[in-house]
């Protein structure tokens, strides 16, 4: 029964880590550039649907709608004003910029709403199922099936909808999709909104389980080592690598020597640095190495 | 700009390029020389903090700046040089030994660390150092025989053939020294083959290894390098510090340190000075700005991370040269004073093309 209930919990725990992922590989599939604010922008999301449900008492739908309509105008707003200019710019220098990003976002929202943890109130909070011995948090069912709606939701939009397609042929050859025709500026602000909508949403099915604060977004981290696991690109290979470090680390927490339990938070580096020896194109390759 | 007529081949492999550059040189000399007889005991031991950073620095740069690839897990050697470091000297090792010992442990974490990196490159490479790092901090607060812990570690006094360093001035001196050592071996290295290597894996992994340069060996090479000269600032930081504890050397001074060169310059050994002083005043600085600012704005907690990251992201926008690219500009803006063109220093873009499969 209790490697049941360590499974469940490292299953909640590994879609936290594959939502956060699956904005990364949202960002690198359309723009090739790599968001490390990802993180942030999650921290973000909790810290602005916690201002519209607790703070002003709106419903918690309307809460929840009028967070992604506001984290989709950050997103449009940070293209503009801090990516745009990057475009065409080495990738190293994208990677720093979004560093400075986080730190600028966490500053920001340490500033107004401070380094106090933080409860977000969600209809669904302090529920608990339960068949026989096992029982499961509400908040744990609600990240797994809006992981789960989420990943299909985007992979549907990347195969289905012309704006999908026009984004995978943004990224594969930007020079090739200005030539079709393709609008690739707004594609890319388009890219932004929609992952800031879906770190936004990271955040608050996440809030329930750990509390708000302006640092939560290091879980960003973790999450991307589970993107370049899962092969940086593939959405289901984010998705499944966040389930496996999330699994690994409850089962590594549970079973490492007292005194040692703090390894159990370099699960998803140690997964990651093994996975870089053994296979680093990760567990869906969607990369090749070039050819001359 | 100054052109020189190059006649012997001295004049081409020489640090200084003309008797200007040798004048302003020996005039900075000077002032480092005899700043801590004009400071008093605060700058003097700001200034030796400067000078750590700078020798990290130089490490980081050697990698990120002239071989192009990056870490994100610098941090990890600077702990893991001033915890070697501490632990020789408290077992009884002199400084001297102690110090180059603890530089020798980073060179071959380094080099070991380096191996994957020719199959990895740019962000998995970043990633993989990050994660690296992470699990050196976990390492360093659980293996308490070695490290004290989470208790942390008290560094021992240094001195050299019991002549004490300890006092601001004499520690001053010493860092001083390792510095400029530590410019001349990285300076010495740029200009022979591995350093023209690097270079070329910099500019073009494909065409350097076109023209027969060994990957593998020159990635590896310039990781084990790099990992030793932030190891060796690392040791010299133990000191300046004077009391190790884990949460010292977090992911925050990782990116403390490519701020630095990014700052500063890439590509430039005086884009890593420039970049060390930017640091090292930038807390004075933020001091500052907080008393000079209404209470209400200057008391926010958290202010200092968030201006770090304001001046990264301005810098990468602005001016990606960094300080030292934008100096150029200047001196280029007066020696052709009427016919400066802007756009002689202009980046040049190119359109992303995947390297993924679909």
């Amino acid at each position: 029964m209790e490697l049941v209930q360590l499974l469940i919990s490292g299953i909640s725990q590994g879609c936290v880590y594959g939502l956060i992922a699956l904005g990364f590989v949202l960002i690198y599939k359309a723009t090739e550039m790599v968001n490390f604010a990802q993180g942030d922008l999650m921290m973000l999301g909790a810290f602005i649907a916690f201002g519209f449900i607790n703070v002003l008492g709106w419903p918690f739908l309307w809460g929840f709608l009028a967070t992604l309509a506001v984290m989709g105008v950050v997103g449009v707003t940070l293209e503009r004003l801090l990516l745009r200019p990057m475009i065409g710019e080495p990738p190293f220098a994208v990677l720093m910029l979004t560093i400075g990003l986080g730190f600028i976002l966490r500053a920001v929202a340490g500033a107004i709403w401070g380094y106090e943890d933080k409860t977000l109130s969600t209809p669904y909070g302090g529920g608990v199922a339960r068949w026989g011995e096992i029982s499961v948090g509400y908040e744990n069912i609600a990240v797994v099936l809006g992981t789960l709606a989420l990943c299909v939701l985007v992979f549907v939009f990347f195969r289905k909808t012309r704006v999908g397609i026009a984004m995978q042929a943004a990224s594969q050859n930007q020079l090739a999709a200005y030539y079709v025709g393709i609008p690739v500026k707004w594609i890319f602000a388009l890219v932004w909104a929609m992952s800031a909508m879906i770190s936004a949403t990271a955040g608050i099915l996440v809030a329930p389980l750990s509390l708000i604060n302006p640092i939560m977004g290091f879980v960003g981290i973790k999450a991307f080592a589970a993107a370049i696991v899962g092969g940086f690109g593939s959405l289901p290979g984010a998705f499944l690598a966040g389930l496996m470090i999330g699994i690994v680390e409850q089962f590594a927490k549970h079973g490492l020597p007292s005194g040692l339990e703090g390894f159990s938070e370099t699960t998803a580096y140690v997964i990651l640095l093994i996975m870089l020896f053994i296979r680093p194109e990760g567990i869906f390759a969607t990369m090749q190495r070039k050819k001359v | 700009m100054r052109f020189v007529l190059k006649t012997r081949y001295a004049q081409d492999v020489d640090f200084f390029k003309h008797n200007g550059q040798r004048f302003w040189y020996a005039l900075l000399g000077l002032f480092v020389f005899v700043a801590p007889f004009l400071l008093d005991d605060f700058y003097t031991g700001e200034l030796s903090l400067v000078f750590i950073y700078a020798i990290a620095g130089i490490g980081l740069m050697l990698l990120v700046g002239y071989t192009g690839l990056v870490s994100l897990g610098h941090a990890a050697f600077l702990a893991i040089g001033a915890y070697a470091h501490a632990y020789f000297m408290t077992e009884g090792a002199p400084f001297i030994v102690s110090l180059i010992g603890a530089t020798a442990v980073c060179v071959v974490i380094g080099a070991i660390v380096g191996i994957p990196s020719l199959r990895m490159t740019g962000i998995y490479l970043a990633v993989a150092t990050l994660a690296f790092a992470q699990i050196v901090e976990k390492v360093l607060a659980h293996w308490e025989s070695v490290t004290g812990g989470h208790r942390g570690m008290a560094v021992p006094e240094p001195e050299i053939f019991s002549w004490s360093l300890g006092t601001p001035r004499a520690f001053y001196f010493l860092v001083l020294l390792v510095l400029i050592g530590a410019l001349f071996v990285a300076l010495n290295l740029l200009r022979s083959p591995t350093g023209r290597a690097m270079i070329a894996i910099r500019d073009s992994e494909i065409s350097a290894q076109a023209m027969g340069i060994h990957l593998a060996r020159v990635k590896t090479t310039s990781f084990a390098v790099s990992a030793g000269f932030t190891g060796l600032a690392g040791g010299l930081l133990a000191h300046k510090i004077g009391y190790l504890a884990p949460d010292a050397f977090t992911i925050l001074i990782s990116i403390q340190l490519l701020l630095m060169v990014v700052v500063g310059g890439l590509g430039s050994m005086h884009g890593v000075i420039y970049g060390a002083v930017f640091i090292g005043l930038l807390p004075q600085g933020i001091a500052f700005l907080r008393e000079s600012l209404p209470a209400g704005i200057g008391q926010i907690p958290g202010l200092e991370p968030g201006i770090f990251g304001l001046i990264l992201v301005l810098f990468l926008v602005y001016e990606p040269l960094g300080i030292f690219g934008r100096w150029i500009k200047i001196r280029l803006f007066f020696s052709e004073f009427p016919l400066y063109r802007k756009s002689t220093y202009k980046r040049q873009k190119s359109y992303l093309r995947t390297e993924r499969v679909h």
